[in-house]
């Protein structure tokens, strides 16, 4: 599980880096260059799911901490937002204040859970967190009044944001078309996702890069050296666990923001840390670039791997048991497999196993 | 005050909280067979809890792995018993009770057996390259979790499943004035008969010593050359089995059971051994009644308060005591 030390001329840290701008430069142009809603749509996601990725790979990765309550935060975030959107209706200031609530009860939460459990072994940690994270979700399904419980929050967003809102109009006052695409609110929504997560992932390398993120690894390697060193591990933990957290907040708003829509399935319910958890494994633990590589893999096979899988149920329909196994619903049935199998044999990830495999 | 905690001490110390709480449910609720009733529910819950944890807590004890897949055999082992009902159904319509009981006891143990090869399995494959790795551990051991959660969906579907109950533990006693349905006393007497059973095992045998032994010091049990890798085994199958016939009780229990029966369940395992404290059977069994006692009362007393009272229960426990109220000695 060793980090990539690696040297600046290294071949595979080279590989690992153009992969990641390529993605991130298809990010940049993808109403450009897919121009159906759902490729859009894909897109707004994979650049989502890189931040929340990424900063759950700052305490899994670099940290050594498992927590299960990394969507409780993403929650915390978007359910700031939707709620305060559907109280005072459209405009930038509830974005603003939700984004606040939501961060404010993410760090409160964080500090608590972080203080209490984070001394004791990172077992129990990891069990609070899912108790914690589960007894969140109940909440949010059963405060109906305050959440929409399972039907989740529909409401409107700033008029810059609306499909019908005009960017740039051409001679006839009509929306005008750059290399096809119209410049409309989507447009503008898209462009929101992309430069937020793209600002908070930026952070989060320079946090990886810096001092605390030296000390983070020693703590992972080592609690009882750095601890001797003179470092307060407890406080260290508690305080990325927080930045963690805020990060996962922030995500959220911006994400209840482009859908529009909140509710426990999109922000709260445990598949989504099933999905981060296994982005994480695939790209790589350890490395900031492995969580771009892994949330993208995973969405592309979330959006595009169940159309395959129903054709493969449709062809084995004569054998028992297969097609079932086979039905686009039980995709996570093979996402489990292959990430076991990910877990024994590349524990490094994607990302990892390329910059080590090539730097000798 | 030293006098007062000394008495404490002697007479069971931490042992005393559940009769401490149902002694202050008594004057909140007031009515003694409102108190009657939830106290036998609680104890009966408890217990059904008790079987699915104290196998999690005594392989985390043994050889310090923690199984995030454990709830897997609790699912596994209610809907194996739910199929075997459902194919005895005959038996069960009928008015005897030899048939009834054979019923039921083919099919607690088809799922205890199922729990038992499923354990094997689950060790020699998913836990065994793993050991000593506690990150990759609770990695690996959630990916079984995801894959035994689909393979259940796929095989048994994800509509909720009716277990049909034996005729002689349906309906209720009359204590008082309060009624105290049958199948709750059946799953306590259960519950107890199977923890005098593993104290019995842990406290009174060659293998038990081993195994105590092999908590508090595993190299050194090593060293004197037993193989403990192998009794590491059957500790995994035997708390596998464990949880497997709390599945089968519970199943029977909620009469409907649904696909996500695991992960409700796996949270209050984890409670319970958190607050009893880990590697421990005692300690185990004082979380689980805990639990069971607390969510029985604070449902009656306050109904909103339900569902995050195992959560607050929790939290204080672990600010008083951070390593859980009776922990193995480590």
């Amino acid at each position: 599980m060793n980090t990539a030390v690696t040297h600046p001329a290294n071949k595979g840290d080279l590989i690992v880096k153009a992969i990641v701008l390529v993605i991130a430069a298809a990010l940049l142009f993808a109403p450009f260059l897919f121009q159906d809603v759902r490729s859009v749509e894909v897109a707004a996601r994979i650049c989502i799911f890189v931040v929340l990725v990424a900063s759950y790979d700052l305490l899994i990765g670099y940290t050594g901490i498992v927590s299960f309550a990394h969507t409780m935060f993403f929650g915390f975030g978007a359910y700031g937002v939707a709620i305060l959107l559907k109280q005072m209706g459209p405009g930038w200031g509830p974005v603003v204040l939700g984004t606040l609530a939501g961060v404010t009860v993410s760090i409160i939460v964080a500090t608590l859970i972080g203080l209490l459990s984070l001394r004791v072994k990172a077992i129990f940690f990891a069990m609070i967190t899912l108790a914690a994270a589960s007894v969140v979700l109940v909440l949010a399904s059963q405060l109906s009044g305050f959440t929409g419980g399972e039907d989740g929050i529909t409401y409107r967003v700033p008029d810059l944001f609306k499909p019908a809102t005009k960017l740039m109009v051409d001679e006839d006052g009509k929306v005008l078309r750059i290399l096809g695409v119209k410049m409309n609110g989507k447009l503008a929504a898209y462009y929101f996702v992309f430069l937020t997560c793209f600002i908070l992932f930026l952070f989060l390398l320079r946090v990886v890069a810096s001092p605390l993120g030296t000390v983070l690894e020693a703590i992972r390697e080592n609690e009882g050296r750095a601890e001797g060193i003179g470092y307060r591990v407890v406080a260290y933990r508690t305080f990325v666990f927080c930045l963690a957290a805020t990060m996962a907040s922030i995500a959220g708003s911006v994400y209840a923001v482009w859908l529009k829509y909140t509710g426990p399935d999109t922000a709260l319910s445990f598949a989504i840390m099933i999905d981060i958890l296994l982005m994480v494994v695939i790209g790589g633990m350890g490395t900031m670039w492995g969580a771009v590589i892994g949330a993208t893999l995973m969405v592309l096979a979330q959006y595009y791997l169940r159309d395959l899988m129903a054709v493969a149920s449709e062809a084995t329909s004569a054998i028992p048991l297969l097609p079932d196994l086979l039905a686009p619903d039980r995709w996570l049935f093979w996402l489990g497999i292959i990430f076991i199998l990910l877990v024994y044999f590349f524990p490094a990830g994607l990302a990892g196993t390329i910059m080590k495999k090539e730097s000798h | 005050m030293t006098n007062i905690s000394d008495l404490v001490t002697r007479a069971g110390g931490v042992f005393l909280l559940p009769v401490a709480v149902a002694i202050v449910a008594f004057f909140l609720i007031g009515v003694p067979s409102s108190w009657l009733t939830l106290t036998i529910a609680g104890l009966a819950m408890g217990m059904m809890i008790f079987l699915m944890a104290s196998g999690l807590s005594l392989v985390f004890g043994l050889m310090d792995v923690l199984n995030f897949g454990h709830s897997a055999f609790v699912s596994f082992g209610a809907f194996v018993a739910a199929s075997v009902l459902a194919w005895l159904s005959g038996w069960l319509g009928s008015p005897s009770v030899i048939l009834n009981s054979l019923a039921l006891i083919l099919a607690i143990a088809a799922a205890v057996v199922f729990g038992l090869g499923a354990g094997w399995f689950f060790e020699r494959v998913i836990v065994k390259p793993v050991y000593h790795d506690h990150l990759r551990q609770i990695l690996i051991t959630m990916g079984a979790l995801i894959v035994a959660e689909q393979m259940i969906l796929a095989i048994w579907g994800g509509a909720p499943v009716s277990v049909p109950r034996p005729h002689f533990l349906e309906g209720s006693i009359i204590i008082g004035d309060a009624s105290v349905e049958i199948y709750r006393i059946f799953a306590f007497c259960l519950g107890a008969a199977v923890y005098v059973a593993l104290h019995v095992l842990l406290n009174r045998t060659r293998i038990g010593l081993l195994i105590r032994a092999g908590v508090e010091n595993r190299e050194m049990v090593e060293a004197l050359g037993f193989r403990i890798d192998r009794l590491f085994i059957g500790v995994f199958m035997l708390g596998s089995g464990l949880a497997a016939m709390g599945g089968a009780m519970w199943a029977g229990y909620e009469t409907l059971i649904t696909p996500a029966l695991g992960a409700e369940m796996m949270i209050i395992v984890f409670i319970v051994v958190i607050i009893g404290g880990l590697g421990s059977i005692q300690g185990t069994l004082l979380g689980a009644i805990m639990v069971g006692l607390f969510a029985n009362y604070v449902g009656f007393l306050a109904p909103k308060m339900a569902l995050a009272s195992n959560m607050i229960l929790m939290m204080v426990i672990l600010l008083w005591r951070p390593s859980g109220l009776a922990p193995a000695v480590k």
